[in-house]
């Protein structure tokens, strides 16, 4: 077997770590620029950030709910890891379809965040409505959805 | 250094195992190249992936700028727009987004009820012969045919027998074309003034020309049009862009320098300040209901007084209602008594042409009868249904919003909601597209039904009074049948004419249709028994 050429290692090395280094730079840029942190926090204006959320945004500011809750209180888990596993799995779906724009329109809830919201509803109002809820903590065909008939609650907009 | 050495890499235990396996069969002399190209392998992959990860992240990077500037430059003006930019080409340069859904109006579409794909819309008085006997003796029993999109307006009505064949006055162009700026220039020339002589919209000016042109003939208004810049080409000297007149177009509707929406046909102001000095309840009109709360000192004016909301049906009840725009009258919508069916007819009635003879569209040509002929009320039956009540207005169904990236867009390409069920009925009904078809049809379905069995009734009238008149029956003696049936065709064509075959107001329709038949059985009892024709069976012995 013949020997093979002189491979210049280092300009290589160089080379890689050059494009790497442009990946991950950019990729910060991007995070940045995409308000990637205020994922982070429950500030509700973040969910608002793409204006798709924007009529639900300001009529959440003009409802009831807005002294009570923000978007994070009832869209989200309470709980450390189920929180980031929601904002993960809703952060994925939304990016793509903002990117894509391949989504359903009008937007509608899936049945997975329908449940994360009753039990919101739940975790304040238990004592009220307990009574009344047994059974319907789980989202399926029969169950008793708070916001079946208080649909205007959160915010007015359902487009 | 020539390599790293084996051993600093990440990828050591693999290539002990490597160098390992391979050093059974191989002399060491042999290894050096391959391990070599195993690692220029790994550092080619490496900037491959690097580099692919960076386009990935360039273009995510491109697509957040485009959206976020969408959010912020909602649009930019490229060309001054004028209230004489009546060619929505120039528009569409500034409002590409607006525009482009606006030229898919002459996509044919058609639903169960409406619209038409054919190259020329199929002939409905061909279709349904009760219709043509209906309006027998007007210009509506020569043609009468299928809707098409807004872009054909002005092209169908130009081609209508309707226009072609008998004379008609200038008033056609109220609605079917974007008439405003001849209304204001021949406002401005009857004042010795020219059309740059004009005060922003110029409203004294455009009630004058439109009055003007209301009466004069059809093909000379249509000249008028011709004779009056629209625009194009942008910035040239207004001689330089006559002779091209268009359909309903974006200055209509839109005030050129805000974008507001606005109305600009005066038989809508001034039909809507009549329906607000009338008693008539208006709860799906707050404005309406405030101005006569007020003092009234200025007459209602919809472009200051109403709301968002309320323009969005304002603009389109510009055309989409009933209205008298024949010869004889200065173009009027019949809402002094308020805008329910037998409030117009109320104002039919007591109305009077200028030469003191009864207010009729038409004379019947085979029974003598004045009647009325309705145009077409969707705004008036809308007030009557659930969804004005509930105020949703005709743009949130037939121009509902759209998202396109991060701008949301009123869409408009403006047709049936039947077609766009997602965006039109889902955003307040969150049921399944099938399920909401479902009930609409139901309820098409049902008016379509009712409305043939009026067809009969009406037809069996007409021959009814057609054979008494026959056998010899005086004028004095037909009066009262007469009577029942300009009230029977009234009813009958106050549903027909309207576009959506009931929905609009699914009950209010069922109970006109009901009124028609009651009214065209007691004109056909009445004249059964004048002409001595016994042939409906003696009522049985108590």
């Amino acid at each position: 077997m013949k020997p093979l050429p002189f491979i210049p290692w280092k300009p290589l090395v160089v080379i890689a770590a050059i494009t790497a280094g442009v990946a991950a730079g950019l990729g910060f840029y991007a995070f940045d620029y995409g308000e990637g942190l205020s994922y982070f926090s429950k500030d509700p204006r973040a969910c608002a950030n793409c204006h798709v959320m924007n009529d639900e945004y300001d009529s959440w500011q003009k409802g009831g709910h807005h002294q009570a809750a923000a978007c994070a209180d009832c869209h989200l888990p309470h709980d450390f890891v189920p929180k980031y596993l929601a904002k993960a799995d809703n952060g994925f779906w939304h990016s793509k379809g903002f990117t894509f724009m391949d989504f359903h329109e009008p937007i509608m809830i899936k049945p997975r965040n329908a449940g994360i919201l009753q039990d919101s509803c739940i975790r304040c109002h238990e004592d009220f409505v307990h009574e009344l809820v047994s059974g319907s903590r789980s989202v399926g065909e029969d169950s008793l959805q708070c916001v079946h008939c208080h649909r205007n609650v959160g915010h007015g907009a359902r487009n | 250094m020539r390599a790293l050495p084996p051993q600093r890499g990440p990828w050591r235990p693999q290539l002990t195992d490597f160098h390992q396996s391979r050093s059974t069969t191989m002399n060491p002399s042999e290894t050096q190249p391959a391990v070599r190209t195993w690692k220029l392998k790994w550092f080619v992959l490496t900037a491959v992936l690097a580099g692919a990860v960076t386009f990935g992240v360039a273009m995510l990077l491109m697509t957040m700028f485009h959206r976020k500037s969408e959010a912020q430059n909602r649009y930019v003006r490229l060309v001054e727009v004028d209230e004489n930019t009546t060619d929505a080409k120039q528009w569409g340069k500034n409002w590409p987004r607006q525009y482009d859904a606006y030229l898919k109006t002459v996509d044919l579409t058609h639903t169960r009820y409406g619209g038409s794909e054919g190259a020329i819309p199929e002939s409905r008085i061909e279709r349904d012969p009760w219709l043509k006997r209906m309006f027998l003796g007007y210009a509506f029993a020569l043609d009468f045919r299928d809707r098409r999109g807004h872009s054909y307006m002005l092209y169908d009505q130009e081609h209508s027998k309707r226009i072609t064949e008998k004379p008609q006055p200038g008033a056609c162009l109220h609605c079917h074309a974007s008439v405003v700026p001849t209304w204001r220039r021949l406002g401005l020339e009857m004042q010795g003034k020219t059309l740059a002589d004009a005060q922003g919209f110029d409203w004294d000016s455009v009630m004058k020309g439109f009055e003007k042109m209301s009466t004069i003939p059809y093909k000379d208004a249509h000249a008028e049009m011709l004779a009056t810049p629209d625009g194009t080409p942008a910035g040239q000297a207004h001689s330089a862009q006559l002779g091209e007149a268009h359909p309903v177009s974006c200055v209509d509707c839109h005030d050129p320098d805000t974008m507001a929406l606005r109305v600009t046909r005066p038989a809508f102001v001034r039909g809507i300040q009549a329906l607000a000095n009338s008693d008539d309840p208006t709860p799906h009109l707050p404005s309406v209901e405030r101005w006569r709360k007020g003092d009234r000192g200025q007459p209602y004016d919809p472009n200051v007084d109403a709301s968002r909301q309320e323009m969005r049906s304002f603009a389109c009840a510009q055309c989409h209602v009933e209205y008298y725009c024949g010869p004889k009258s200065t173009m009027f919508f019949p809402w002094d008594k308020g805008v329910k069916m037998e409030k117009i007819e109320e104002s039919y009635e007591a109305r009077k042409f200028a030469d003191g003879s009864a207010f009729a569209d038409f004379v019947h040509a085979e029974t003598g009868a004045p009647v009325f002929k309705a145009q077409h009320p969707e705004f008036e039956m809308w007030s009557q249904g659930v969804h004005a009540r509930s105020g949703v207005s005709c743009a949130d169904c037939h121009m509902p919003y759209k998202r396109e990236g991060a701008a949301k867009v009123s869409e408009h390409w403006v047709r049936s909601p039947l077609l766009n069920i997602s965006r039109s009925c889902q955003t307040c009904h969150p049921y399944p597209e099938e399920e909401l078809l479902a009930r609409v049809n139901a309820i098409q379905d049902r008016t379509h039904k009712l409305m043939g069995r009026a067809g009969s009734a009406v037809n069996d009238m007409l021959t009814a009074i057609t054979a008494t008149k026959a056998a010899g029956a005086t004028p004095e003696q037909l009066k009262p049948v007469l009577d029942l049936q300009r009230k029977a065709q009234w009813r009958l064509d106050f549903v027909n004419a309207e576009n959506s075959m009931g929905f609009h107001a699914p009950q209010e329709a069922a109970r006109i249709l009901g009124e028609a038949i009651d009214y065209s059985r007691q004109a056909q009892i009445k004249a059964n028994e004048l002409g001595g024709n016994r042939a409906a069976p003696e009522r049985p012995g108590p």
